[in-house]
């Protein structure tokens, strides 16, 4: 029997969806290798229902640990209890950030190996086999596990799936390690600049580095507006840590997922963890000077050129053709 | 006294076509290498640490693992600020995973036994994000990724990053393994006179039995994330390319295809 433990992301009372994604993939992925799914909460005020609710997507047993969320450290040694106390082959993360730094901490500890960016597993010959994107998705990699395999999943790779239903809470143990004490989170979740909304857009012109300036973002707004109505802005997480557009209207691993009807990249270079935000954008443009940049092997349409000649010719064009 | 060391790795230039040897699944590591990019962050940020008296940094130490070609990483690393190198390089090291590898640098790290260590966000090649992760696990130190502000008072850092809700503001005490994100800083480049002084800053190159590492711990023996050979995944039509040559025929283009597609 091999089971599979997910580490079950959360904030102000809501399971992240990425979670919920992977508890669904883990429970199917579990009933092929005969054993179950199982699901851990890292919080100081984990709600019984919040917790007991991800039953209802595949989940079979709840581990509840009171420890400071939003930190790696106290999810590795809530994992590493869970994990000493059953028979688990594999533990799963939806996609994220903590998942990458607790997924590689606990497979360190128990001497398993980390597949990161994985997008889907399957069962093969009675083991999990992770599937792992490289060289810019242009080639992907199975990888296999010798003793506990961590698999920390790519944004969006698996979509919740509803089975089961709510189930009982355990709550569990922990014992903090020393790195645990030394770590202390001050604020999480802070939102920095104004509350733009770019879900519910059916335009995305999304500014890049290559805008250059906060100021330059003109630029993508004239575009925006040139489109009308349900146009927005957007950005990479490049110039929203730069300070030049508001983290609500991120894209990305760290940011929001869209879909619009035309995502517009302007100095956008499309990098892994921006494009897993936009990839389902039903028609990709994208200009950037540098030929070679990533953008170019999933755009529909390339423009290979300098934005700050052709954006706002482009908008005027635009302007002129809609009369 | 504080000792950073900064951790850095050797990458494919990024104007080299990376490949994957499909029969391994490993990647294709020959041709021009460089000093992988994000590394160039973290040493900054030890640079700036030390110049702006925030720690008493008396030395910065750059460690890499990786074949003799990483000399070369390790001189680019010396010639943008650091004090000395150290390279482990031993043929039984082919085919670590990233596990194996934090492994064997945090067996380096505690020989140095530093107060901070310092990494970039990811390497250019294999993109892990995790490798700072495994050395903090190793010496049971707290570690923190993407960090994009780093505040030192005493033994303190106050770091921010961007994590899956927003800003996060995190206290960590040292020692510590703190992974730098590229928007802290914007690193510098090197002057002639210390890209030609490189090479005679101390380098000291150590095997494995050297460094006293459990060789089963690494390599294809120590791996336990197993790569498949790889494949490729269904084919997406290419995209359309416009080469700018004349902006106003570009802009006309591009509104065409925006309208056949009734986008505008
Ligand atoms: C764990 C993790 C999470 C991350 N989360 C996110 C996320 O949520 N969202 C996100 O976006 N990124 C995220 N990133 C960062 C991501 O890896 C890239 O660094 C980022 O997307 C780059 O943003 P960019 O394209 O704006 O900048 P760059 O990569 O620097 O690209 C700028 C582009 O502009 C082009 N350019 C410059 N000047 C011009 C000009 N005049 N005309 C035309 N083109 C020009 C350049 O050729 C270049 O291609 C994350 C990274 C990690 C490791």
């Amino acid at each position: 029997m091999t089971n599979i433990l997910v580490y079950a992301l959360h904030h102000e009372g809501a399971v992240n969806k990425n979670a919920l994604g992977a508890i669904s993939a883990a429970a199917k992925a579990a009933g092929e290798l005969g054993g179950e799914a199982h699901a851990l909460f890292v919080g100081e005020d984990v709600a019984d229902d919040v917790a007991g609710s991800v039953g209802s997507y595949g989940a079979t047993k709840v581990f509840r640990a009171k420890a400071p969320a939003g930190l790696a450290q106290p999810i590795v040694d809530a994992l590493d209890a869970v994990l000493s106390q059953g028979d688990y082959g594999y533990v799963l993360f939806g996609g994220g950030l903590l998942g990458f730094e607790a997924g590689a901490a606990i497979a360190a500890r128990r001497g398993g190996g980390i597949g990161v960016e994985i997008t889907g597993i399957r069962v093969e010959g009675g083991e999990l086999v992770a599937e792992r994107p490289i060289l810019g998705d242009t080639q992907i990699s199975d990888i296999t596990f010798r003793g506990l395999g961590v698999i920390a999943s790519r944004l969006n790779a698996f979509e919740p799936v509803q089975s089961g239903s709510p189930v009982a809470v355990e709550d569990i143990d922990v014992t903090l390690s020393d790195a645990s004490a030394k770590v202390e989170i001050v604020t999480r979740g802070e939102q920095r600049g104004a509350d733009v909304n770019i879900e519910d857009a059916q335009v995305l012109v999304t500014g890049g580095r290559g805008l250059g300036s906060a100021e330059n973002f003109s630029v993508a707004e004239d575009l925006a507006s040139a489109f009308g109505g349900t146009a927005a802005v957007a950005a990479t997480r490049a110039a929203v840590d730069a300070g030049w557009f508001p983290y609500a209207g991120q894209i990305g691993q760290t940011g929001k997922t869209v879909a619009p009807k035309l995502y517009l990249g302007l100095g956008v270079s499309g990098a892994i963890q921006h494009k897993v935000g936009m990839q389902s954008a039903d028609n990709i443009v994208a200009i950037n000077k540098d030929g070679n940049a990533p953008i170019f092997e999933f755009a529909d349409l390339g423009v290979v050129g300098d934005l700050h000649a052709i954006a706002p010719a482009l908008a005027e064009a635009i302007k002129a053709k809609k009369g | 006294m504080t000792k950073i060391v900064v951790l850095v790795k050797e990458v494919p230039d990024a104007a080299v076509q990376k490949q994957v040897d499909t029969s391994t699944g490993l990647l294709d590591r020959s041709g021009e290498k460089t000093l992988n990019p994000f590394d160039t962050h973290a040493i900054e940020a030890a640079l700036q640490l030390k110049e702006s008296g925030a720690l008493p940094v008396d030395e910065v130490v750059a460690v890499t693992v990786g074949p003799d070609s990483a000399v070369k990483a390790l001189q680019k690393a010396v010639s943008l600020g650091a004090d000395r190198s150290v390279h482990l390089t031993d043929p039984g090291l082919a085919a670590s995973d990233v596990v194996a590898t934090g492994y064997a640098l945090a067996e380096i790290v505690k020989r140095e036994n530093p107060d901070l260590v310092l990494a970039g966000q990811q390497s250019d090649d294999g993109q892990s994000y995790a490798v700072g992760a495994v050395v903090a696990e190793h010496l049971g130190w707290p570690a923190l990724t993407q960090v994009i502000k780093l505040e030192a008072d005493g033994t303190t850092l106050t770091c921010e990053r961007q994590a899956e809700y927003g800003y996060d503001t995190v206290k960590v005490q040292l020692p510590a393994v703190i992974s730098v994100g590229d928007a802290i800083n914007e690193p510098r480049y090197p002057s002639l006179k210390a890209i030609m002084g490189a090479k005679k800053k101390p380098l000291e190159s150590l095997s494995l039995a050297d460094a006293g590492i459990d060789a089963s711990k690494v390599g294809e023996e120590g791996r336990k994330a197993v790569w498949q050979a790889a494949k490729e995944p269904p084919a997406k039509a290419p995209g359309e390319i416009i080469e700018d040559e004349d902006t106003a025929q570009t802009v006309e283009k591009i509104v065409t295809w925006l309208d056949d597609r009734k986008l505008i």
